[in-house]
């Protein structure tokens, strides 16, 4: 179970984000997560939006370098050491994060988090088999989203 | 390989002995015309004590002072001409970004010996009369696209004069009307190329030739343009001030570009002594035209460095090659003391995946030191997934710049299409050191 989300270069200049945001706001386009990376040269914008097919299509249109890509959304207790179960999990499967960024949803009663790693769908199936929640788009469906 | 086309068997084979026999006929010709008919050359060549019954043989010709821009920026804009205004039919001028433009001048015996230069050029690059040519050079002053429609004329090929600009159009009329051969500079021949593929046009272009001049085309950077739209890329070689393109042009080995020897003498020279150089040493290309009837010059220094070599070519032809421009005087940037060329730049980010041939540098000064930024646009959408791959990148084309230049600079990767660019001369490197930045 994964979750689409598209990912932006940001030229380093001021304007930039509010640029490919405004692209977004214009056709409608909802954003759900969203989260920004920066190296000392340019930025990374991720974004987990409801129609984003459409988004990339949208922003590569308009010259922006995307790329689409699967991630998970996973449930975490809202306690000291929540994320601790998940990561522990990752560890003793031998499988590195390649980012992570929170969220949340007004459906969910747990915490969320979006997490990328080399391999989504093996990662998906280790995160299942130690009882911890992934959620598809109806996390998002459900907060009446979609 | 292809078969080899020329224009003029005859005169593009001569044994050494009759071309230097040839020059030396013209070189006394010139120096006389320049002496007797413009004062200004009189004047500065009595000062070096030479007439021109000096000039015995054709190394005499080091008897003769240089010229520069400087000697024509004096004389403008006639006071060069050996011909009366009324012999003259056609003028032209450098960009003269940098003051008063450069003036160039043709009677109708110069546009003939101009047009005969650049058929030779065009020939060997394996152009024939069946040919249909586009000219996406900028018609006006400038010299390129003038000197280019004479010489596919002479040829025989159908000229296409569309000039510079409106892209969109330019590939209209090569899918139209057929277009097999392309003018422009390299940097614009990238832009249409990258704009053919993303129309998905490409395949319908019956382009097969690009002839491609005015600013300096990387062996790397012509891959990448033949990569694009399967076409042969050629080099050709010239400047306003000693005629317009005309001076030499590959044929299609590619092995240096061929000099038209009986219009042109050439020498290299140590820039800063003005010493003449053994053969196959890089240095200053020195430049004598030995046609001009309007305007004549003599020992023209271009800024340009190159090698010039005397060994046979495998395409049959006699003359001297020189190399492809490997820089110019005045585009070298001098960083921490180190001398850098864009070319050399150039050459390395071509060599480099994931990334599009567009660049631009950046010269800064911090904290009193020179800072070198090299921006190049990231095209490769996945590694925006793979940081390690990214970080990678970059440190890559950095170590490589630094095995090159010896210095460490900066890369930064852009998003596509965020560089300028440009349908005339690209300009590559902004020099902020003399300005305070926040």
């Amino acid at each position: 179970m994964t979750i689409n989300q598209i990912s932006v270069l940001v030229e380093n200049k001021a304007g930039a984000v509010a640029e490919i945001i405004s692209v977004l706001a214009e056709k409608k386009i909802n954003i759900y997560a969203v989260n920004m990376a920066d190296t000392p040269n340019f930025g990374i914008l991720r974004f987990i939006v409801n129609q984003p097919e459409e988004a990339k299509d949208l922003l590569e249109r308009e010259g922006f370098l995307v790329s689409a890509c699967k991630v998970l959304a996973v449930g975490l207790k809202d306690i000291p050491g929540g994320l601790t179960k998940v990561t522990k999990v990752l560890n003793q499967n031998g499988i590195s994060l390649e980012y992570l960024y929170a969220f949340i949803s007004r459906s969910a009663e747990n915490a969320c988090v979006i997490l990328n790693t080399a391999d989504v769908e093996f990662t998906a199936q280790i995160l299942n088999d130690a009882g911890i929640p992934i959620y598809g788009n109806e996390i998002f469906e459900k907060a009446g989203l979609l | 390989m292809a078969e080899h086309i020329f224009f003029d068997k005859e005169k593009e084979t001569m044994k050494r002995k009759d071309i230097e026999a040839l020059q030396l006929e013209k070189l006394k010709w010139t120096v006389n015309r320049c002496y007797d008919r413009v004062p200004y050359y009189k004047k500065i060549m009595d000062k070096a004590g030479v007439k021109p019954a000096h000039i015995k043989k054709l190394s005499d010709i080091s008897l003769l002072p240089i010229m520069s821009k400087a000697d024509m920026r004096e004389n403008y804009p006639f006071n060069l001409f050996a011909s009366p205004l009324e012999d003259i039919v056609e003028i032209h001028a450098s960009s003269g970004t940098t003051g008063k433009p450069v003036v160039g001048a043709y009677t109708k015996n110069d546009l003939d010996a101009w047009s005969e230069c650049m058929a030779r050029i065009i020939a060997a690059s394996g152009v024939t009369k069946e040919d249909v040519a586009q000219i996406s050079f900028g018609y006006g002053l400038f010299t390129g696209a003038f000197g280019l429609h004479y010489g596919l004329q002479k040829v025989g090929c159908m000229v296409v004069p569309i000039s510079s600009g409106n892209s969109a159009k330019q590939l209209m009329l090569m899918e139209d009307f057929g277009v097999t051969v392309l003018i422009a500079t390299p940097s614009y021949g990238v832009y249409l190329s990258e704009l053919a593929k993303d129309k998905g046009i490409s395949d319908n272009l019956k382009l097969r030739v690009g002839l491609f001049g005015s600013e300096v085309c990387t062996p790397e950077m012509r891959d990448q343009i033949e990569d694009n739209i399967g076409i042969i890329v050629t080099d050709n070689y010239g400047l306003t001030e000693i005629g317009g393109p005309g001076v030499s042009g590959e044929c299609l080995e590619r092995d240096g570009l061929h000099i038209n020897e009986d219009y042109y003498l050439c020498e290299v020279i140590d820039p800063d002594t003005c010493e003449p150089l053994p053969e196959g040493e890089t240095g200053e290309i020195v430049v004598t035209p030995l046609w001009k009837e309007a305007f004549p010059i003599f020992r023209y220094r271009t800024k340009d460095l190159a090698k010039i070599t005397y060994d046979p070519c495998k395409c049959g032809r006699t003359s001297a090659r020189m190399t492809k421009v490997m820089g110019r005087t005045d585009d070298m940037m001098i960083i921490k003391g180190v001398n850098v060329f864009p070319s050399q730049i150039e050459s390395v980010l071509f060599t480099k995946p994931h990334i599009g041939p567009h660049y631009q540098l950046i010269l800064r000064k911090k904290n009193y030191m020179d800072t070198l930024e090299v921006q190049v646009e990231l095209i490769d959408s996945s590694l925006l997934e793979r940081y390690r791959e990214l970080d990678a990148l970059q440190n890559d084309i950095r170590s490589s710049l630094k095995s090159v230049l010896g210095l460490d600079c900066k890369v930064t990767l852009v998003p596509p299409r965020t560089i300028q660019r440009f349908e005339g001369k690209a300009k590559r490197i902004i020099d902020k050191r003399n300005e305070t930045e926040a």
